[in-house]
C-alpha cells in the first residue's frame, strides 16, 4: 500500500505543479517576448474582445491584455519571491536561534517582538510603510517581507523545539557540537519540508497582498504592468467589458489556487504523520 | 463613438435584466418624487458660508434664492427682486421684491432681510466663499417692506450677476444660525432632513410665492463610488445623476431606452500643467516639444471615453471670447523631436508626472506617458492621493509634470501670479491682467482676453488638453434639468415627470 501511493503523486501536487508551472513560464517567456509592447497604446482598439490579433483583448486605452497579464504576473512573483526570500532570510535564523536558547531572554525578546509584528493586520503596515516611503515596488516587497519574518520565525522555532528534545540532538551536544552548528547541521534538513510548504502557501500570500496594494495604488507604479492595478483600473468598465476585470482576477485566482495546491500536495509527499492516518 | 456589437451585446443582456426588475419597482412609486444623485456629500447646508459646489447642488433654487438668479443658459433672470432701477450714474440699484414672500418657518421676507444678508455677506467677519461678490457695495438702505436700494462705491454693470450666484441668497437673522444644518430659506422646496453620509430629503413649499414645483419630494443621495452609482442608476435607486462619476459606463446608458446621457460643458480646463521653473521645462523649446507630443483626441477617446472638447489655451470653448488654437499646439511628433533636438535633448529627457486621483488624471497620465515616450520623453509615473498632490505639486511645487482641471470660472489670471504652482512668470502678461481689471467696455475686454490667451498660447506654458464635459444620466422620463452648469446648481423647480 504504502510503496504504491510513493509512486503515485498527489493529484493536488500534480495540479498545482502544472498552473504554477505555468504562470512561472509565462513570466519567464515575458522577459523575451510579448506578444505586443506592453506599454504600446491603441485608444482606437480599446476594450476589444479576444481576438486572434490580441489573445486576450485589449484594455480600457487599448493595451494588449496577455502581455500586460505576463509582465503583471513577472511583477506578482518576483515581489512575493523576494517578500519570501526576505521573510526566510531572517525569519529562519531568529527561530532556530530563539530555538537554541529556549527560555532565554534572547528568545523572549525574539519571540514577543515577531509578536509585536504579528499583532498588526498586515496591510495595514503595508499602507503604512508606503505611505511614509511612497509607492514603489521596492516598498512593497518591504511591506510583504517585514509580515514574513514572524511566520517563518515562529514555525521554525516551533519545528526546532521539539527535536531539541530528542536524544541524538543531546549525543551531538555531548560529542562537543556547537547550538549553531547543531541547527544547521541536524536541525535544518528536518524542518526543511515544512518549511518549503510553509515557503509555498506564503508565497501565494504575498502575490495576494502585492495585488491587494496595487489595486490601491501602493504596489509597483505605471507604466509597469500589474495584476492588482488591472482590476482597479478596469472595474468601472465591468458593466461594460467584463473580460477586463475577469481576466486579471482569474489570474490573480488561479496563481494562488496553483501555489496553494502546490503547498498542500507537498505537505501530503512529505509529512509522514499525514501519510500514516490514510 | 464607435463601439463594437462585440461587447455592446452583454450590455443589452444585462439591461434588459435590470429593465424586469425596474419595471416591478416603478409601479409602486408614484412619479411625485425625485432622487438625484450627487457624488460629493456637502460639508453643510450653508451656501453663504462655504465654497463646497455640493451645498449649492443641494441648496441653489431650491432652498434659497436671492435677488436675481440664473438661468440654465447662463443669463440672468428676477428671483426675489420682481425688478430693479438704476440710477443714471449707475451706483445705486434699487430693488422691488415680490409681495407676500415667507421664510419656510413662516415669517415674511422684507427688505430688512435683505439689507441683514447684504450687510453679513460683506461684514469683515464675513465667513462668505465669494467675498470679492460684495466688494463694491458700499451701503443697503432700507426704503419700504418690499424696495431695497443698494449704493455701490463705483458703477458695476455686473451686479445684477453677482447677485444670482448662490452666495448671495437671503437668509432670515431669526434662522441664519440654523443654516448651515436645518436651513430655512425662501424657496420653493422646504428642508425636511439630512441623514448623514447618505442623503438630503427635501418636501415641496406649499406657501412658496412663485409658479408652485411639480415634484412633492426631492431626494439628494451621495454615492461617491463609481461602480455603486452606476449600479444606483441602473436599479432605478436614482433618478437623475448629473455630475455622473463615471464617464467609461455612459455607453450602456446610452443603449438603454430607459435612461437620456446629457452631456453639456463645464469651466474645467484640463491641462498638462508644467513647472515652468523646473529645469528643462523653463526652456520654452521643450514645452513646446511637449505641446506637438500630445494627441488631444486620444486623451479625450482615451481617459473621458470620448467627452470632452480639445482646447489650445486656457479658456472655455462655451464663452464666447474664446480663441481656438488648438491648431497652433497640433499634434506633429516630428516637429516635438526637432524641437527637442534644438534644445539639446535629443538624447532623451527624464521629466516627473505627478498624478492626483480623478480617472481623467490617471487615464490620461498613462496616454500622455505614451505620447512622450514617442518623442523621446521618459516619465515617471507617481499616483498621488488629493492631499499629497496638494502638498507637493500645488504647495511645494516638486514636480515635472501633473495633470489636472481647472474648474474656476474666468481663471485666465492665475497666469499673472508667478507664484502659482506652474511658477509663470510673465510681466507682459501681468500687466495684460492690471489693463483689464480695470477695463470695463466689453468690446474691449473681449480683445484683452483673446490677447492674454494668445500670450499663454504662444509661452506653451501648459500643455492645454481638453475641457471637461459634465456627464450626466436621467431617468428619460424625468425633464426639466439643467444640461449645462452656468453655476454649481441642480435646480429642480422645472423638473417634472413626463
Amino acid at each position: 500500500m504504502a510503496a504504491a501511493r510513493r509512486n503515485a503523486l498527489p493529484l493536488s501536487l500534480m495540479l498545482g505543479l502544472a498552473l504554477t508551472g505555468l504562470f512561472v513560464l509565462l513570466a519567464l517567456v515575458s522577459f523575451f517576448w510579448t506578444p505586443y509592447d506592453v506599454t504600446k497604446l491603441d485608444v482606437a482598439h480599446r476594450m476589444q474582445l479576444p481576438s486572434a490579433l490580441h489573445w486576450l483583448g485589449t484594455d480600457n486605452i487599448g493595451r494588449d491584455i496577455l502581455a500586460m497579464i505576463m509582465v503583471g504576473t513577472r511583477t506578482s512573483i518576483a515581489v512575493a519571491l523576494v517578500a519570501v526570500t526576505v521573510g526566510v532570510g531572517l525569519g529562519l535564523p531568529l527561530g532556530l536561534l530563539a530555538a537554541s536558547r529556549h527560555g532565554s531572554l534572547l528568545d523572549e525578546v525574539v519571540m514577543r517582538s515577531n509578536d509585536l509584528i504579528f499583532a498588526f493586520p498586515s496591510l495595514v503596515i503595508a499602507i503604512l510603510i508606503t505611505a511614509v516611503f511612497g509607492p514603489s515596488a521596492f516598498n512593497a516587497i518591504l511591506a510583504i517581507g517585514i509580515f514574513n519574518i514572524p511566520v517563518f520565525a515562529r514555525l521554525s522555532r516551533g519545528a526546532a523545539l521539539s527535536l531539541w528534545q530528542l536524544d541524538y540532538l543531546r549525543f551531538a551536544q555531548t560529542a562537543g557540537k556547537g547550538a549553531m552548528r547543531i541547527s544547521i547541521e541536524h536541525i535544518l534538513p528536518n524542518i526543511l519540508n515544512v518549511l518549503i510548504v510553509q515557503m509555498t502557501i506564503q508565497f501565494s500570500l504575498g502575490i495576494l497582498a502585492e495585488s491587494g496594494l496595487s489595486y490601491i495604488g501602493l504596489g509597483v507604479q505605471p507604466p509597469t504592468p500589474s495584476l492588482g492595478r488591472m482590476l482597479a483600473d478596469n472595474r468601472t468598465l465591468t458593466a461594460l467589458a467584463p473580460h477586463l476585470t475577469l481576466i486579471p482576477g482569474m489570474a490573480i485566482v488561479l496563481i494562488v489556487l496553483g501555489l496553494n495546491l502546490l503547498g498542500d500536495g507537498l505537505r501530503d509527499l512529505t509529512d509522514p504523520k499525514l501519510a500514516r492516518q490514510r | 463613438m464607435r463601439r463594437s456589437n462585440a461587447f455592446r451585446f452583454p450590455t443589452r443582456a444585462l439591461a434588459a435584466g435590470l429593465l424586469l426588475a425596474g419595471t416591478a419597482l416603478a409601479g409602486a412609486q408614484a412619479q411625485t418624487a425625485a432622487t438625484i444623485g450627487m457624488q460629493l456629500e456637502p460639508p453643510h447646508l450653508d451656501p453663504t458660508g462655504g465654497a463646497a459646489a455640493a451645498i449649492d447642488e443641494v441648496v441653489y433654487a431650491n432652498v434659497f434664492e436671492g435677488l436675481t438668479r440664473y438661468r440654465s443658459d447662463g443669463s440672468i433672470a428676477p428671483a426675489l427682486a420682481e425688478n430693479w432701477d438704476i440710477s443714471d450714474d449707475g451706483r445705486s440699484y434699487t430693488f422691488h421684491l415680490h409681495a407676500g414672500v415667507t421664510f419656510h418657518d413662516g415669517s415674511a421676507l422684507n427688505a430688512e432681510d435683505v439689507k441683514f444678508s447684504l450687510d453679513r455677506a460683506r461684514a469683515e467677519d464675513s465667513t462668505n466663499a465669494q467675498k470679492a461678490l460684495f466688494a463694491g457695495i458700499e451701503s443697503v438702505e432700507v426704503i419700504d417692506d418690499t424696495t431695497v436700494k443698494v449704493n455701490l462705491k463705483s458703477a458695476d454693470g455686473a451686479f445684477v450677476t453677482k447677485m444670482a450666484w448662490g452666495d448671495a441668497v437671503i437668509l432670515a437673522p431669526e434662522t441664519v444660525e440654523q443654516a448651515a444644518t436645518a436651513p430655512v430659506g425662501s424657496g420653493p422646496f422646504k428642508f425636511d432632513q439630512w441623514v448623514r453620509g447618505d442623503r438630503v430629503e427635501l418636501v415641496r413649499n406649499p406657501d412658496y410665492w412663485g409658479n408652485p414645483v411639480d415634484l412633492e419630494r426631492a431626494t439628494f443621495k451621495f454615492i461617491s463610488d463609481p461602480n455603486a452609482a452606476f449600479a444606483a442608476v441602473m436599479a432605478g435607486d436614482i433618478d437623475a445623476f448629473p455630475g455622473y462619476p463615471a464617464p467609461e459606463t455612459l455607453a450602456a446608458f446610452e443603449a438603454d431606452p430607459r435612461f437620456d446621457v446629457v452631456v453639456g460643458s463645464t469651466e474645467g480646463e484640463t491641462i498638462l500643467s508644467t513647472n515652468n521653473k523646473a529645469d528643462a521645462l523653463s526652456d520654452v523649446r521643450v514645452r513646446e516639444a511637449i505641446a506637438h507630443a500630445i494627441n488631444r483626441q486620444e486623451i479625450i477617446d482615451g481617459a473621458m471615453f470620448g467627452f470632452g472638447t480639445p482646447i489650445g489655451t486656457h479658456f472655455a470653448p462655451h464663452n464666447p471670447d474664446y480663441l481656438d488654437l488648438t491648431a497652433q499646439s497640433n499634434y506633429d511628433p516630428e516637429r516635438s523631436k526637432e524641437l527637442l533636438k534644438a534644445a539639446g535633448y535629443d538624447n532623451g529627457l527624464k521629466l516627473t508626472l505627478k498624478l492626483p486621483p480623478p480617472s481623467y488624471a490617471r487615464r490620461g497620465g498613462e496616454i500622455v506617458a505614451a505620447q512622450l515616450r514617442a518623442v523621446g520623453i521618459e516619465t515617471e509615473i507617481s499616483n498621488l492621493e488629493w492631499a499629497q498632490w496638494l502638498e507637493q505639486v500645488f504647495r511645494g511645487k516638486d514636480f515635472d509634470l501633473t495633470i489636472v482641471s481647472h474648474t474656476e470660472p474666468m481663471d485666465i489670471n492665475i497666469y499673472a501670479r508667478p507664484g502659482y504652482y506652474f511658477q509663470y512668470d510673465n510681466p507682459a502678461f501681468q500687466d495684460l491682467m492690471k489693463t483689464l481689471d480695470v477695463e470695463a467696455d466689453p468690446a474691449k475686454r473681449s480683445a484683452l482676453l483673446k490677447q492674454a490667451q494668445q500670450m499663454i498660447a504662444d509661452d506653451y506654458v501648459n500643455g492645454y488638453l481638453f475641457q471637461l464635459a459634465r456627464t450626466g444620466v436621467v431617468n428619460a422620463k424625468l425633464k426639466g434639468l439643467w444640461q449645462n452648469s452656468p453655476t454649481q446648481a441642480n435646480d429642480l423647480t422645472g423638473v417634472h415627470w413626463e
